[in-house]
């Protein structure tokens, strides 16, 4: 860290811990600037991990801990980083985040990490978080930077949920695992069935589900692509 | 900003043994909490071949281990069903530590066949079950389990599979407990005494309770279906020797109790 920064900080009262530009660090992402409905980015780990809820909230906790400790990494960094290489700096410090998490979900959570293991690997090549730490974390203080990932892993962990309660709902016939339409069959009685759609199951399923979202909120927003 | 390569070297090389120290450390620390989380995995899959998957759910680790001590006994034979005493290096031989995978890579006469037998608490000769591994190949890498026969050696009791990376959703339905149980109370003999593997089928949603030699298929995972299918033949012919031997020797203790 130069001491440049700090002499800056010093003149102007400080800033609010959650100011109003802080907050839309957070907020922007979940809608307005959300990482895969309007970035498009994440999109491959969106389709493959969101059958079942339960491995997409691991998977969610998971990219949440790798952009915010990478974000702040590279922020704590940003002013030591030799800018020619700077590519290859970011991706060893994503890489060993995104092992340390395979290691620990090894360690103590064994059933998901034989469920996941394959796709936290892949957390390593989530354009969001490359993309966070180029264009954010690189230029930025630690905390915003923090901020900043937060928000972006938020936007991307809501849609992928989103997408997997769906996908589960309608392609498995469950929500987290509890088989949602037998235990309405034996309220309702066992006339009550319902098909589970295998369309839903295959990563068709969520490109559906995905452009179904992207349409309400397009809808609701008006954004427009230039 | 641009920087000397001396620097670029240089914070490179202190970057790469930062995280490389980071890296290490983190797995010499959880090292042997990961290797107990594989062996207690290891053994809810054998038991998860035998008995309820709730039932294991409901124990707390140390209760999978104790159980596991008093009901299973263990032994390795070899391709002819002759039992190994000592494995390669003279010790004595642990069927637990017979890793199915590395043995997988030897010719199929050459490798080492672990056999656990699930029996009455207390008493070993009281046998309520076989569990045999099986090991093979999935769509993207291997693919593993273990199949429970009863003591007629030919229903099957149950089975449980693993995997290590097929398809979430797909493929790696094999784990899921309602495919598995498709498997139970098939037969793996067909009516004239040779082998004839339970298959599963393509497709899904059909129902062949009326075959005892065809399970429903998994949509969408015809590759790993297929793995699965070639996995549990190759090993139940790799278990045949055993398997006869077995029989007669329980034909045997039959006529002599009449």
């Amino acid at each position: 860290m130069s001491t440049e920064t700090t002499v800056a900080e010093v003149k102007k009262p400080a800033e609010a811990l959650l100011s109003k530009r802080r907050k839309k660090l957070i907020s922007d992402p979940l809608v307005d600037d959300n990482p895969i409905t309007i970035q498009v980015l994440g999109i491959c780990s969106a389709l493959a991990v969101t059958t079942q809820l339960q491995p997409t909230l691991v998977m969610a906790i998971s990219v949440i801990f790798v952009i915010v400790m990478a974000n702040l990494t590279i922020s704590l960094m940003r002013n030591t980083i030799p800018t020619r290489v700077r590519i290859i700096v970011q991706l060893a410090v994503v890489a060993t985040l995104v092992t340390l998490v395979s290691e620990f979900l090894k360690a103590f959570a064994f059933d998901m990490y034989k469920e996941l293991s394959v796709f936290v690997g892949l957390i390593i090549t989530n354009c969001i978080v490359m993309g966070r730490l180029e264009a954010f974390a690189l230029g930025n203080k630690p905390y915003d930077s923090i901020l900043d990932g937060f928000g972006s892993a938020l936007g991307y962990s809501w849609i992928i949920l989103a997408v997997a309660f769906f996908r589960e709902l309608l392609g498995s016939g469950s929500v987290f695992g509890v088989p949602v339409y037998d235990t309405l069959a034996g309220f309702i009685g066992d006339d009550f069935s319902f098909a589970t759609n295998g369309l839903m199951v295959s990563p068709v399923g969520a490109f559906i589900i995905l452009g179904l979202i992207i349409w309400v909120q397009r809808t609701k927003t008006g954004y427009v692509e230039h | 900003m641009q920087q000397s390569n001396a620097y670029i070297i240089i914070f490179s090389v202190i970057l790469t043994v930062v995280l490389g120290l980071l890296l290490s450390g983190t797995s010499q620390v959880l090292g042997p909490m990961q290797r107990k989380a594989e062996e207690l995995d290891t053994k809810k899959q054998i038991l998860g071949a035998v008995i309820d998957a709730d039932q294991i759910k409901a124990m707390k680790p140390d209760e999978v281990l104790s159980f596991y001590e008093n009901r299973i006994a263990s032994k390795v034979v070899d391709i002819n069903g002759n039992i190994l005493e000592k494995d390669a290096d003279g010790n004595p031989m642990v069927a637990e530590k017979v890793n199915v995978g590395k043995n997988y890579k030897m010719p199929a006469d050459k490798r080492m066949y672990p056999v656990f037998i699930f029996h009455a608490e207390g008493n070993p000769d009281e046998v309520e079950s076989y569990v045999f591994p099986v090991y093979g190949a999935g769509l993207w890498d291997e693919i593993w389990g273990y199949l429970a026969l009863q003591t007629d050696l030919n229903t099957i009791e149950g089975v449980t599979f693993s995997h290590k990376g097929e398809t979430p959703g797909l493929g790696a339905r094999i784990t899921a407990l309602n495919v598995q149980q498709r498997y139970q109370g098939k037969e793996i003999f067909d009516g004239s005494g040779n082998i004839q593997s339970v298959v599963m089928q393509k497709g899904e949603g059909k129902d062949y309770s009326s075959d005892p030699h065809k399970v429903d298929g998994l949509s969408g995972a015809t590759i790993t279906a297929n793995g699965v299918n070639d996995m549990i033949k190759n090993y139940l012919q790799h278990y045949s020797a055993f398997l006869e031997k077995q029989k007669s020797s329980q034909k045997t203790e039959m006529a002599s109790l009449n």
